[in-house]
């Protein structure tokens, strides 16, 4: 009788609200325990692998307990060094553009609109674009250079979007007493909106390099090996592999012990990871602190 | 009434002669017949007004009738608003600013300008007034020291700061804010100083400074203020301008203005009966 009256008559609005926030709950729940359950899977079965022998021989073909991801782990370095060196540059100088040169007009809501529709398209497709454009059209073969290009095109979208992010959290306020006290359009970006932007840039372009860290996808379809003994040495000639690739070729295997080596790979790879993004989120919090407008 | 009679033997005493002084005066800064547009919309119409050298010009009127509008025509920051057009003539000692081949930057350095909210950067408090003379190519610290301990003393900011040049300058009150912005722009070593309703966030001993500041500052600099307050624009200015939806209504010297406007609209505004 009580609930009714509470409820004005709608007695189970009341349970309806309950069992929701019971179904919302339970996901929640499920979701972690996915995560902590693959996670201990890897962590129990790698790392037992986990050694400085591990990163620094090379993987065998017949023995997988003498397996190492020298090769792979070097690739992945030199990968995501030329990709940052690539796509830093490009990104952040198209985020700048965009947001203090171009006009807003109709085609800069084209170009903007087609960023955020690219940061979508799925890593493959640059794969296949990068195979086209930089393997075979720009001649570079499957070397690190074509492999970080390709990245880069796979990243470009998210640093320019996460870039024009932290330059539009620069209040305009500061743009417009630049310009009065004299100061040009370029010292204005130089000495003040850049120096204010530049830690929510850099949390953005960790992140996008710790997804071009884990990109398998694009790397296969340009064609890099799978299996490979030495590190590269030379960027423009040399075959190159890289950790997810590596991890991919042994979790193919038949057999079973190269399964944990794939488990030691993977827990190395999730170790590079999280303390990339650790720092990202260090640096947003620092940024936070730092400044309050 | 004595004190009434004795005021009206004051004003009749005084109000031919401030203008006489005004018009005696060479003019830094006068408009000519300006107009402007944000697209369609036209903000300003016909405007004509001279700021006599060395004296403090008092802009008011209702909200949205284009003081600060025609506060930026005068160091060309509409320039940086899309789709905005002038037109007339702006001159600063003689010389059109809007005119082919002008350096809005030059003009800027000239033309100082404080905003309404201050609106210091996320740098040191020595950061900020050195600033203007660093983007001007200024290097040598020296040099940079003394300007900046100069400007700061003009600003009467300096007692209050002096052991603290490396703190943020978000660290500081409102007031004290404020006043830093305006040593940022007498750093330049501006001509004229334009003041957008500077002290309208501020409490009253705040106002105050900035009102004494602004009366020392006339000296060396032809100032330009935004208010909405009418005791404001009586106490500091020499000369105050009335505008009403874009246009300028009537402009005179402020004592005239204030006791026998020669306007309905404006007397209508100062005694509060809209606006
Ligand atoms: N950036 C802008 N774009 C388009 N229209 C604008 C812009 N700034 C001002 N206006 C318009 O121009 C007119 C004058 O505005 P302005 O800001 O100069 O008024 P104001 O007298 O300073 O008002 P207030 O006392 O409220 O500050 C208003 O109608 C306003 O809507
Ligand atoms: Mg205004």
């Amino acid at each position: 009788m009580s609930l009714v009256q509470r409820s004005n008559g709608r007695p189970y609005a009341k349970l309806a609200s309950n069992l929701f926030a019971i179904f919302c709950g339970t996901c929640m729940w499920l979701c972690i325990a996915t995560l902590v359950l693959l996670l201990w899977n890897i962590f129990s079965h790698g790392w037992g692998r986990v050694s400085f022998d591990f990163i620094s021989s090379p993987p065998s073909i017949i023995f997988p307990e003498k397996s190492g991801i020298r090769p792979a782990l070097g690739g992945s370095i030199y990968l995501i060094g030329l990709t940052a060196l690539f796509s830093v540059p490009i990104g952040v100088g198209t985020a700048i553009y965009l947001e203090e040169y171009a006009p807003n007009n109709r085609w800069r809501t084209l170009v903007q609109t087609n960023i955020a529709n690219l940061a979508g398209v799925p890593s493959i497709v640059y794969g296949i674009l990068g195979l086209g454009l930089f393997v075979r059209a720009l001649n570079l073969g499957v070397s690190l250079v074509a492999g970080a290009l390709t990245l880069t095109l796979v990243i470009l979208p998210i640093i320019i979007l996460s870039a024009q992010e932290a330059l539009r959290a620069v209040p305009h306020s500061i743009r417009t007493a630049s310009h009065a006290l004299g100061a040009t359009r370029w010292q204005t970006i130089w000495h003040q909106v850049l120096p204010a932007a530049l830690p929510g840039m850099l949390t953005g372009v960790i992140l996008a390099l710790s997804r071009a860290l884990g990109e398998a996808a694009p790397l296969v379809a340009i064609g890099a090996a799978t299996y490979i003994r030495n590190v590269p040495s030379n960027m423009f000639t040399d075959e190159f592999g890289a950790l997810p690739l590596q991890i991919y070729n042994w979790t193919d295997h038949s057999d079973k012990d190269f399964h944990v080596a794939a488990a030691g790979a993977i827990v190395i790879l999730l170790t590079v990871l999280i303390s990339m993004n650790a720092l990202a989120i260090v640096l947003r919090y620092r940024f936070s602190k730092r400044i309050q407008w | 009434m004595p004190a009434n009679l004795e005021a009206n033997l004051h004003l009749t005493d005084v109000l031919p002669h401030a203008a006489d002084e005004l018009s005696a005066l060479a003019q830094k800064v006068a408009t000519k017949a300006v107009d402007f547009f944000y697209g369609d919309h036209q903000a300003l119409h016909g405007i004509s007004l001279g700021m006599p050298i060395h004296r403090v010009t008092a802009l008011i009127g209702p909200s949205g009738c284009g003081k600060s509008t025609f506060l930026r025509c005068l160091n060309r920051m509409n320039d940086m608003i899309e789709d905005t057009v002038v037109r007339g003539e702006i001159l600063l000692d003689g010389e059109d600013i809007y005119r082919r081949g002008a350096d809005v930057v030059e003009l800027r350095k000239r033309v100082g300008m404080v905003f309404q909210k201050s609106n210091p950067f996320p740098k040191s408090i020595f950061e900020n007034v050195a600033y203007g003379p660093r983007v001007a190519g200024i290097r040598d610290r020296g040099v940079l020291n003394e300007i900046v301990e100069r400007s700061l003393k003009q600003a009467a900011l300096w007692d209050e700061v002096q052991n603290r040049l490396r703190d943020s300058a978000l660290q500081l009150s409102g007031g004290q804010q404020q006043r830093l912005c305006i040593a940022r722009a007498l750093a330049t070593g501006p001509e004229v100083l334009l003041m957008d309703e500077p002290a309208s966030a501020l409490d009253p001993k705040s106002t105050a400074a900035i009102e004494d500041l602004i009366f020392e500052l006339k000296e060396t600099y032809t100032i330009v203020i935004v208010t909405h307050n009418m005791q404001q624009a009586a106490r500091v200015s020499d000369q105050t301008a009335f505008f009403f939806e874009g246009q300028l209504i009537e402009v005179g010297a402020t004592n005239e203005l204030f006791t026998n406007p020669r306007e309905k609209q404006t007397e209508d505004y100062i005694t509060g009966r809209f606006g």
